[in-house]
């Protein structure tokens, strides 16, 4: 199965401060781990929501809000989706995570919806595949 | 956490160090099955000491040195016992090296390639490719004998037994459980190739059936090429091999239609191809010709199906890329079947004379005798040319190749096509 992991957002990342040396290194080694271990497909981290834009939208209206944005739980500063036997393994992989930031913050793990969980894939339901 | 929720954690912690500890181990007592047993005993240490402690920071570390010490404990009691029972053979006390002393000298030992050393044994030339995918299945992917057997459509003791044999030859032989050097490597790469390929064959072309087993073991291939790429960045196959498996998969959820029947490259609904998985096996294959193996056989492969992968409707395929690819494959993996491929491309880029003349001079081919793509292929070409009543035969004939019933109907309709 795979699964989207989100690093949540926390004041060090909003603030842009980069993470200690150190922290880089434990990233880089547990990002290398996830790599020989074939569980990595994809991920990168995001800029601090100031360059971020959301896009409300409301039947036919759009209406665009420009960043920084104030809820900082709803934020994301990081992603990567890794394929793995199930969410027990997911979770043994995410508590391995090293924190690299100063403050207390979070990681997420969400399973995609896979084609087993579709009965029937419908053209709307392409997209929440992942398959454009 | 509850008592349930701690032992998953462990079980899961465990699935996903069980490899590289396995592989450890096996290289230090040189038999498979031991290296199990050892990595076994360690989980039920760990069971019995992480709920109290937690999870340790470096649990592959702690897991390894659990089941050395584990190992040496065992060692040094039976040496004891037999000293009992023995007391004549005393002489040779101190004459005999000491394993557990071995053992422990290796404690600290960290060898990084110790996985792929492991790939390399379980796949190792000496054992049949059935037995390979098997004990790699086992030992690598960390399935049961029961999933091996759901996903080969067979019984759990033939496969059972299938591992007990191959881990006996591997230990008659003295393989050494390490990544080969010299010329000796790449033949042994080229094994490990042909293992991985098989096992995601044998998940891609099941066409029927509840059992997800079967297409999870393309999954399982995929993160075999995964872990392999990662181990051995330099080499362009395995990049070729990665990119060839992650561009077929991206395929497999449009490959059927509602009625279950496979769907041809043309019929598929290409916005069902998943986007992740092209881009993925894109950068492999742009890997692998970086590393100046833009022709060896997966990567050719690879970029056969890249050429389809890219076009985002069937009509905006690049058939002339396709013909001069299968040009360069058929020089490094010749077979009639890459001819007869070859043949379609040319008829798809330069015109049904092109295909014609290329398909006639496969015609005497024993291997495509009986073979209904032949047939098909040339009535199609002929078909093209206008030639409706020599293209009507080939269909025919083609038809009465195929004993798929859904093929037949197919073949049938063309010939009718042609009309009287």
């Amino acid at each position: 199965m795979r699964v989207m992991v989100f690093v949540k957002a926390g004041e060090d990342t909003e603030n842009g401060v980069p993470p200690a040396a150190e922290a880089f290194a434990a990233m880089d080694r547990f990002t290398e781990e996830l790599v020989n271990a074939g569980v990595l497909v994809a991920g990168a981290g995001l800029k601090p929501s100031a360059s971020a834009k959301r896009i409300l939208v409301d039947g036919a209206a759009r209406t665009v809000i420009d960043g920084p944005f104030a809820e900082m739980r709803e934020m994301v500063a990081g992603f990567s989706i890794w394929e793995v036997k199930d969410m027990d393994e997911a979770l043994a992989w995410a508590r391995r995570c090293p924190n690299i930031m100063a403050v207390p913050s979070a990681v997420e793990i969400w399973p995609f919806i896979e084609a087993e969980d579709l009965a029937a894939p419908r053209d709307g339901e392409r997209s929440r595949l992942g398959v454009a | 956490m509850t008592a349930g929720e701690t032992h998953r954690t462990i079980e899961a912690t465990f699935r996903i160090e069980r490899a590289r500890l396995i592989a450890g181990l096996a290289r230090l007592v040189r038999d498979i099955d031991r290296a199990e047993e050892m990595a076994q005993d360690a989980l039920v240490i760990a069971l019995a000491e992480w709920p109290r402690t937690g999870i340790p920071a470096n649990p592959g570390a702690w897991l390894m040195t659990a089941a050395k010490r584990r190992a040496i404990d065992t060692i040094r009691r039976d040496t004891m016992r037999s000293r009992k029972h023995a007391e004549i053979a005393r002489e040779l006390d101190g004459a005999v090296d000491d394993p557990a002393e071995a053992i422990e000298a290796s404690m600290d030992d960290d060898l990084g390639d110790e996985l792929l050393g492991l790939l390399f044994t379980a796949c190792h030339p000496i054992l049949s490719a059935e037995a390979r995918a098997a004990l790699t299945l086992r030992v690598i992917g960390g399935l049961t004998t029961d999933e091996i057997a759901r996903a080969f459509l067979s019984n759990e003791p033939t496969i059972a037994q299938r591992i007990v044999r191959a881990k006996k030859t591997i230990g008659k032989a003295g393989i050494a459980f390490a990544v080969p050097r010299g010329a000796e490597r790449a033949a042994r790469l080229a094994s490990v190739l042909e293992v991985i390929y098989l096992i995601f064959n044998e998940g891609y072309a099941a066409t029927a059936g509840e059992d997800l087993v079967r297409p999870s073991l393309c999954m399982e291939a995929q993160r075999l090429g995964r872990i392999l790429a990662g181990l051995m960045p330099q080499d362009a196959e395995v990049f070729g091999l990665l990119a060839l498996m992650e561009i077929q998969a991206s395929r497999l959820h449009a490959r059927t239609g509602p009625d279950g029947a496979l769907l041809t490259l043309t019929e598929q609904d290409r916005t069902r191809w998943d986007r992740l998985l092209i881009r993925r096996g894109l950068d492999a294959l742009a890997r692998a010709e970086a590393l100046g193996g833009a022709d060896g056989p997966y990567a050719l492969q690879a970029a056969l199906a890249a050429c389809h992968a890219r076009a985002a409707k069937a009509e905006d395929t690049d058939w002339a890329r396709i013909a001069s690819l299968y040009d360069r494959l058929r020089d490094v993996m010749p077979s009639p079947v890459v001819d007869l491929n070859r043949a379609v491309a040319h008829c798809m880029a330069f015109g049904p004379e092109a295909g014609l003349k290329l398909v006639d001079a496969l015609a005497d081919a024993a291997a495509l005798r009986n073979y209904a793509p032949l047939p098909a292929a040339r009535g199609d070409f002929l078909f093209r040319a206008g030639r409706l009543a020599e293209a009507r035969t080939e269909f025919e004939a083609a038809a009465k190749l195929t004993r798929n019933a859904r093929e037949v109907a197919f073949l049938v309709a063309r010939a009718e096509a042609c009309g009287a």
